[in-house]
């Protein structure tokens, strides 16, 4: 974006073009410097994943090109335990520089290509891919999407050893595997192992059989500026990039560079004529990191999606008919699948309607049940209580014979001691 | 192994040089014909008198077997891109590898691991040698490696086995021809981290029935502290997983061998670099790998330590691998097959077997 003066071409008067500054007439030439702001703020974020066998300097390499010490020698790397199975392991930094600030996200496959039997040692790779790309697309299709951190894999660095001969069945079946889920870059890792002649040799070898295989490595897009179209294209003339890492600073001549310091002379890691490492940074960081997370939303990813989201809907399909359907045009497709989603629907709910209806009947009938159950229950209490009340009415009664007996009989018993008393006061006075 | 064998040799001026006429030795030794002392000049100095000639078996030794010449087998493993043919060509100083005889260089990698040899003789100063060098294509370069030693496991062992059978054999040649495989060279790929467990799996299982010398290739991808490090511990991971590798502690005569080969021990394994080209340093033509920031010296050993190898193979360890071979590996061998089924029945000779030298 070097276009920060927009020329507004107006044509003023008698049909005379005037170049405008910025703040001109509409000012649309600050739109790239809001952007620039805005992303600025935001913050950049980038993952970059690293596969290779051990002992290739995978992390001396990392190391070198972001000058970081993300696997130091408190913190040893994946490549200095011994691992039996492949893992897939990722470690964050935050790098910040003039201002912008940048997520960077490794993610190492310590393991891979070490054992005996390797077969299948991409599949743990692949599973890691998958489920960041599932990450991504189950957060995009939330309701509430404020925040969506990004965290696809967006560049793949696949280091080949130096043998000199071509590349391994391991590497072929790799790439194979990893070319439409992710940008692959192959790498040459320790090319201070071959001499000039060799890598030549070795680099025609490794893209005659990438072609051969019909893998699909990352491809630098054509610009409209002629200037950097010679630039990439020389690039391509270099792919696949040799590369060497080392942060440790050697002196040669007076001047101070990175280097391997060797008995026979030092192999300077940024002198664009012992290897590419220049090359790879500069195309990694400064001109194509943001072309390489485009390609990744734009291409891997949406295959990814569309991928997922046919098999959700040709669920239950016979596979024949889903070729089919992918013959005719996308519009009908998405008619006859609305249509049949619809009718779906519709299935649903009579199902559901017709089983509403079952449930209340039921539920009817067992109220039914119980209120007639309630029913009988009372009848038997009341009768219950009827009996009893009987009951107790003769007991009553029987208790009132009783009393009144008794208290007849209480009376005689008085009227009796009556008269005795009676008798006898008449005798006390018959003796005075 | 014949050599009880009257050995022809023509009169030759003894050693205080004298006189030609054959003096029968005093003592009661039976000295083939042809045998000569020089007891008695004709001074008949005291100082003389005793002295027998046996000393001059060596000489004898010496033309015998410039006449009849070296058989060696030389073995390289490890997977595809570590320089062997290169290194083989560079010890040899000769293109003995197999690509240069004849097979094209590999366009694609065999499926299994594949045995080819290839026999060339090596004259120098009258010294014959047959060297057969055994490659194994296809070793550890599958994804899936399993099992990748065992052909030449198999390989190794039906060369025991075909000695065996002419040695069994009622009518035997003068000269048995030899095609066992006296060494075993490993090319470990210079990680910079360990042995990766295809290496040791390999050196365990072989160790036992082949002498293996282990190198680490391609060596001018390490600086020196990291080429330090790394021998280290390899030799510390073979110590513990009980790799015997030539020279064996074991077979160690007496204290001068052992002092010998202590020291060589302690250097193994032997980080070598490999190149047939030739270039202009300091006046000189030597071999070497010429790169942007400067020329590896093959034969420097502030370099590489390639010339150690070749002292330590060829120059002085040549005929104790061919020892080894014979009195140890291939006896272990022959007293497991003799114990197996009951022993080999004695085959007459039936021709099909050429003598190739």
């Amino acid at each position: 974006m070097s276009v920060n003066q927009a020329s507004a071409i107006s044509t003023v008067g008698e049909g005379h073009m005037t170049a405008m500054e910025l703040g001109g007439l509409r000012g649309l030439a600050n739109l790239p410097n809001q952007v620039y702001r805005k992303s600025v703020k935001r913050g950049f974020e980038f993952t970059l994943m690293v596969v290779g066998e051990s002992g290739l300097g995978k992390s001396t390499l990392i190391n070198s090109l972001f000058l970081t010490d993300l696997y130091s020698k408190d913190y040893p790397g994946p490549s200095q335990r011994i691992k039996k199975t492949v893992q897939v392991e990722q470690s964050k930094v935050l790098i910040k520089e003039g201002g912008v600030q940048l997520t960077l996200t490794i993610v190492d496959t310590p393991g891979f290509g070490d054992a005996v039997d390797n077969s299948n040692c991409w599949q743990p790779v692949i599973n890691y891919i998958d489920s960041k790309c599932e990450d991504f697309l189950n957060a995009e299709s939330r309701v509430n999407r404020r925040s969506m951190p990004d965290n696809r894999v967006h560049c793949c660095l696949y280091f080949i050893a130096p043998s000199g001969h071509g590349l391994k069945p391991l590497d072929i079946e790799f790439m194979k595997r990893l070319h439409d889920k992710v940008n692959v870059i192959p790498l040459i890792a320790k090319a201070d192992t071959l001499t000039p002649e060799e890598c030549q040799l070795f680099k025609k070898q490794i893209m005659k059989e990438i072609q051969e295989h019909k893998i699909k490595i990352y491809e630098f897009p054509d610009t409209e500026d002629d200037e950097d179209n010679k630039l990439i294209r020389k690039i391509k003339e270099k792919m696949p990039l040799a590369v060497v890492g080392s942060n440790v600073v050697i002196e040669v001549n007076g001047k101070k560079v990175r280097g391997r310091q060797y008995p026979w002379g030092v192999a300077e890691v940024e002198n664009g004529e012992h290897c590419d490492f220049t090359v790879l940074r500069n195309m990694l960081i400064r001109t194509h990191m943001q072309n390489l997370k485009d390609v990744t939303n734009n291409v891997h990813y949406e295959n990814y999606r569309s991928k997922k989201l046919a098999a959700v809907t040709c669920n239950g399909v016979d596979n024949s008919k889903v070729k089919g359907q992918l013959t005719k045009s996308p519009l009908a497709q998405m008619e006859e699948e609305r249509r049949e989603h619809v009718m779906k629907m519709k299935k649903m709910e009579a199902e559901m309607e017709q089983v509403f209806e079952m449930k209340v009947k039921e539920k009817k009938q067992k109220l039914k049940d119980s209120e007639a159950e309630l029913e009988r229950r009372h009848e038997q209490m009341k009768r219950n209580l009827e009996a009893q009340y009987k009951e107790l009415e003769e007991k009553r009664r029987v208790f009132e014979e009783e009393k009144i007996n008794w208290e007849a009989q209480q009376k005689i018993l008085e009227q009796q001691k009556l008269d005795a008393s009676k008798s006898k006061n008449l005798v006390c006075v018959l003796f005075f | 192994m014949s050599d009880i064998v009257p050995p022809e040799v023509k009169p030759k001026p003894a050693i205080p040089a004298n006189t030609g006429p054959l003096v029968p030795p005093t003592s009661a030794i039976p000295v083939p014909v042809g045998s000569h002392s020089t007891a008695q000049s004709a001074s008949g100095g005291s100082t003389l008198l005793g002295y027998i000639g046996i000393d001059t078996i060596i000489e004898q030794m010496r033309k015998k077997t410039m006449k009849a010449g070296f058989d060696f087998n030389i073995m390289v493993v490890g997977h595809s891109g570590l320089g062997k043919s290169t290194l083989l060509n560079t010890l040899f100083k000769s293109q003995v590898s197999r690509r240069n005889a004849g097979w094209p260089r590999d366009e694609k990698i065999p499926k299994t691991v594949e045995i080819k040899s290839v026999s060339h003789v090596i004259e120098e100063g009258g010294v014959k040698m047959k060297l057969t060098v055994v490659d194994t294509p296809g070793f550890g370069d599958q994804i899936n490696n399993d099992n990748c030693w065992e052909p030449i496991s198999k390989y190794i062992n039906e060369q025991f086995e075909k000695f065996l059978k002419e040695e069994v054999n009622i009518t035997r040649k003068k000269r048995i021809p030899d095609t066992r495989v006296h060494c075993c060279i490993y090319f470990i790929p210079p990680t910079g981290h360990s042995l990766r467990q295809l290496d040791i799996e390999f050196m365990k299982r072989l160790s036992h029935s082949v002498n293996i010398i282990p190198v680490i290739a391609k060596a001018d991808t390490m600086t020196i502290e990291e080429r330090q490090e790394f021998k280290q511990r390899v030799r510390k991971e073979l110590e513990t997983s009980g790799v015997e590798f030539y020279p064996q502690k074991e077979f160690d005569d007496d204290m001068e061998d052992k002092s010998d080969n202590d020291k060589i021990r302690e250097t193994m394994p032997f980080a070598v670099v490999g190149s047939d080209k030739e270039y202009q340093v300091n006046g000189k033509r030597v071999l070497g790998r010429k790169t942007a920031w400067g020329i590896v010296e093959v034969e420097n050993s502030n370099h590489c330590e390639f010339a150690k190898l070749r002292d330590f193979l060829i120059r002085s360890h040549l005929q104790d691998l061919k020892e080894v071979t014979h009195n140890i590996h291939y006896e272990t061998y022959r007293a497991k097959r003799l114990n197996e089924n009951g022993g080999l029945h004695p085959i007459s000779s039936n021709g099909t077997q050429e003598s190739n030298l």
